[in-house]
């Protein structure tokens, strides 16, 4: 019984992007970084901002607002990167803020709804209700295999 | 997890042995009789039969053990080495690394091998009756000997009694042989005997008996003995005398002509002697085989004192070592900034030992080019077999190092460049003696160390290139032009066979021209930072280059400022640096260009190509960095020089793949990334 409850149980992520919360499920996420300097690459779609030396790896960073074509802002004290795995690629993702990691239980996953913000919904995998907070789950594989066709 | 562990030791040594008994087969053709080489063989076959046997191959083990037995025959000599007899144990090989690779996929191992160990069984037992021939005809003349000496005498003489024979001879003695039969249901056989013997010795002397005279006084024989009696009487005396006494069945009475058994005797002594001989020098053989034994161990235990490391950890170890790197830099610059005399001190200490562990550890990857061409004389071989050709594969320089990065990549173009020498190069016996040139065509694998690079060549003396063949074809697939036909040099021709979509190959064979050209080869060790290029003469034989850088993982580069961005330039790339002014800059059809050296050079901005933010403003002098890809030249406008400096090579990860004109990044002193520019993409 108990381990049917911890398989249920999930830990996510959560940042917020634009005023909405957004959530990556935190086996996918290798860290989260402060904002340091980007190099920029040439000839790569505008929401990959560059990339970084993430401890002697060389890691490409994404705008995630600019990936999900919102306004762009400045960066500032709160910015922060989360550095997320999906099969044998590591990018990070640029975020207005993270703001902490949450358990839930895998069956409070709702279906996405008809629409959520401006995201387009193959990139969503669901979301959560969290006491009074609204999650909204990404899913990697769309944002990151899409990239990869606009990139070449 | 335990047999786990045991399976990656398996499976290496496994493919090491292979490999060993690989070479030293094809080391063994060429000297059948080294038995030094037999030995090795039947070490690596027999660790390998008890490895697999160990861990529950059994059929990797059952074609060992008849790989072994077979061996074994040729290590004793009984059986004789020929190049059919290799080719079945090449194909057992082929077999062993079929299973090798099963098992190392995950599978059992398991193969059809019956055919084969049949085929080993065939020779173990077939062979062996062709090659002892000489052994048994040996064995044939001397039971003829004895046969026909067992014919006409029962007896066997040695030399004393031959001597007394003789001299009896000469006295006018008889010599007979007498055979006496006593009748089988005699009851006491000894005093039959006994009174024979009394006869005889009546009429002369007894010289020898058989069964000797204790045997037949105890009774030991059946009806029959023999004696050699010297005596005066005739040969009828003798019979009828004994057959006097009781219970004898019958006498035969036997002249013994001394001369004739002593040519046999000759004869036989020759047979003895040279058998002797035999013995003797497969004993000095055995000995010599012994103390090579003794010598290569001796030298095995010098050079393999070696560990085996995980490549992964190695390349831990190298990311480890260039933070460190980076950090040092860091370090560098704040003990400048802070000024203490101290600390710079200690500084230059550390980057002194960082620079010693930097070779230490590169040397560390660094893998002789051996690991790739060991597999090269048997795939030559197979395939020159195959199309009846007559090649020999020489390898030049084997013990050359480079990066363990390369070697996992330069397999492939190096494999399709033999195949098409083999193919294309070398021509058939036939046409190579029309040509007066020697039967056998010569293909060299030459490796060796130039400056910052490793060159590798293929030469063969075969057919060469048709220039006419080759410039119609890049004409008809419109890669030159019908002017430039006629005006390209040789060399330029040749190199259009590298280009994609080109294959001169009238027909699609086998080997090589399986619908993928020379192409892939060019791309892939492009892709290594290296460049290939072909020279030929026709009925002379064909030359390809290829040049690779010896790490990928460091590499000079100039490193240069656009705006406020950094980028590193191979220095491999660069031939010169040059400041222009703005005036001295032409144009040709929009195209900016200046004139280098007397050549018209086409000019390109940096920024422009990368479109770096404008925040400067341009100056009038222009930093240009002449850059090269194989002839052709091109002036990289940049807005300053740094310096040049080694600088580690990292990739852009998985996701950024294929970015124009970018090879991969760098991580610089102060932490940050400078990416580096891919020349090779700039110049079309």
């Amino acid at each position: 019984m108990v381990q049917e409850v911890l398989k249920e149980e999930m830990k996510l992520v959560a940042f917020s992007l634009n005023g909405k919360e957004y959530a990556i499920d935190v086996k996918n996420v290798v860290s989260i970084e402060k904002m340091m300097t980007i190099t920029r690459v040439p000839h790569v779609p505008p929401y990959v901002k560059g990339v970084i030396n993430l401890r002697g790896v060389i890691t490409p960073i994404l705008d995630l607002r600019i990936r999900f074509d919102m306004e762009p802002v400045e960066y500032n004290q709160n910015t922060r990167i989360i550095i997320v795995t999906w099969e044998n690629k590591e990018v990070g993702f640029i975020v207005d803020e993270a703001n902490d990691v949450i358990n839930i239980q895998e069956k409070n996953i709702e279906p996405q709804p008809d629409v959520v913000g401006n995201i387009q919904q193959n990139y969503i995998t669901g979301v959560v209700k969290v006491a009074d907070r609204l999650l909204i789950i990404l899913k990697l594989e769309t944002i990151l295999k899409e990239d990869e066709d606009r990139v070449s | 997890m335990g047999m786990n562990q045991y399976l990656e030791v398996f499976l290496d040594e496994g493919r090491e042995h292979l490999q060993s008994i690989n070479q030293n087969l094809l080391r063994l053709e060429n000297n059948p009789n080294d038995m030094s080489i037999i030995n090795e063989i039947f070490r690596s076959a027999h660790t390998l039969k008890g490895m697999s046997a160990t861990m529950g191959f059994e059929d990797m083990a059952n074609l060992t053990h008849q790989m072994e037995n077979v061996l074994d025959g040729i290590r004793n000599g009984k059986l004789v080495f020929s190049s059919q007899l290799l080719d079945i144990i090449f194909g057992g090989i082929d077999h062993l690394e079929n299973m090798i690779e099963s098992i190392a996929e995950g599978g059992d191992g398991k193969e059809d091998v019956k055919e084969v160990i049949a085929k080993l069984k065939a020779i173990e037992t077939g062979q062996a009756l062709d090659s002892s021939i000489g052994e048994v005809a040996a064995t044939v003349i001397e039971d003829k000997t004895d046969q026909s000496f067992g014919k006409e005498y029962k007896q066997i003489y040695d030399e004393f009694e031959l001597t007394v024979l003789e001299q009896a001879q000469e006295q006018g003695f008889h010599t007979y042989e007498v055979t006496v039969i006593v009748r089988s249901d005699t009851l006491l056989k000894a005093a039959r005997v006994y009174m024979v013997f009394d006869v005889l010795e009546k009429m002369g002397d007894v010289v020898k008996s058989s069964p000797s005279t204790e045997d037949l006084e105890e009774e030991n024989f059946n009806d029959e003995f023999v004696v050699t009696l010297v005596t005066k009487d005739g040969q009828d005396d003798v019979k009828k005398k004994i057959m006097k006494v009781s219970e004898i069945d019958n006498v035969i009475v036997k002249n013994i002509d001394v001369q004739k058994i002593k040519q046999l005797k000759n004869t036989e002594l020759d047979l003895n002697v040279k058998n002797k001989q035999n013995t003797d020098s497969k004993k000095v053989e055995r000995t010599r085989q012994k103390q090579n034994l003794k010598k290569e161990t001796k030298t095995n235990s010098k050079t393999n004192k070696t560990i085996r490391v995980n490549i992964e950890r190695l390349d831990t170890l190298m990311n480890l070592f260039e933070e460190l790197v980076i950090d040092r830099g860091r370090l560098d610059q704040i003990a400048k900034e802070v000024n203490h005399q101290e600390l710079i001190e200690t500084v230059e200490k550390m980057s002194r030992v960082t620079n010693d562990l930097q070779s230490v550890v590169l040397t560390m990857r660094m893998v002789p080019v051996e690991t790739v061409f060991n597999r090269f004389p048997k795939m030559v071989r197979q395939l020159s077999r195959e199309l009846n050709k007559k090649i020999n594969l020489k390898i030049i320089g084997a013990d050359t190092e480079l990066d363990r990065t390369v070697i996992d990549e330069i397999g492939d173009p190096l494999v399709h460049l033999l195949r098409n020498s083999v193919d294309h190069g070398i021509e058939s016996p036939e046409i190579r003696l029309k040509k007066g040139k020697s039967e056998e065509g010569t293909i060299e694998l030459k490796a060796y160390h130039s400056g910052n690079y490793v060159f590798i060549e293929i030469n063969d003396d075969g057919a060469g290139i048709n220039r006419e063949k080759v410039a119609t074809k890049a004409v008809q697939k419109g890669f030159i032009s019908e002017e430039e036909k006629a005006t390209l040099s040789d060399n330029e021709i040749y190199n259009l066979i590298l280009s994609s979509g080109f294959s001169t190959a009238e027909k699609v064979s086998d080997i090589s021209g399986r619908g993928v050209g020379l192409d892939v080869v060019k791309s892939t060790i492009e892709s290594l930072g290296g460049t290939v290029s072909v020279h030929s003469k026709e009925n002379v034989g064909t030359q390809f280059i290829i040049q690779l850088p010896l790490t990928l993982s460091i590499i000079s580069v100039m490193l240069v400022n656009v705006q406020e961005e950094t980028y590193a330039i191979p220095l491999s790339s660069i031939i010169e640096t040059a400041i222009i002014r703005e005036s001295d800059i032409r144009y040709a059809h929009e195209q900016p260009v200046f004139d280098y050296r007397g050549n018209v050079v086409p000019l390109l901005y940096l920024d422009q190509i990368f479109d770096v933010p404008q925040v400067k403003e341009k100056d009038e002098y222009l930093s240009t960095i002449i850059i090269r890809k194989g002839d052709k030249l091109a002036g990289l406008i940049v807005d300053s020089f740094i310096g040049q400096e080694d600088i580690v090579l990292k990739s852009l990860g998985n996701y950024l793949t294929n970015v124009f004109a970018i090879s991969g990044a760098t991580i610089l002193g102060d932490g940050k990334v400078a990416l580096i520019v891919d020349c090779n993409a700039l110049i079309k």
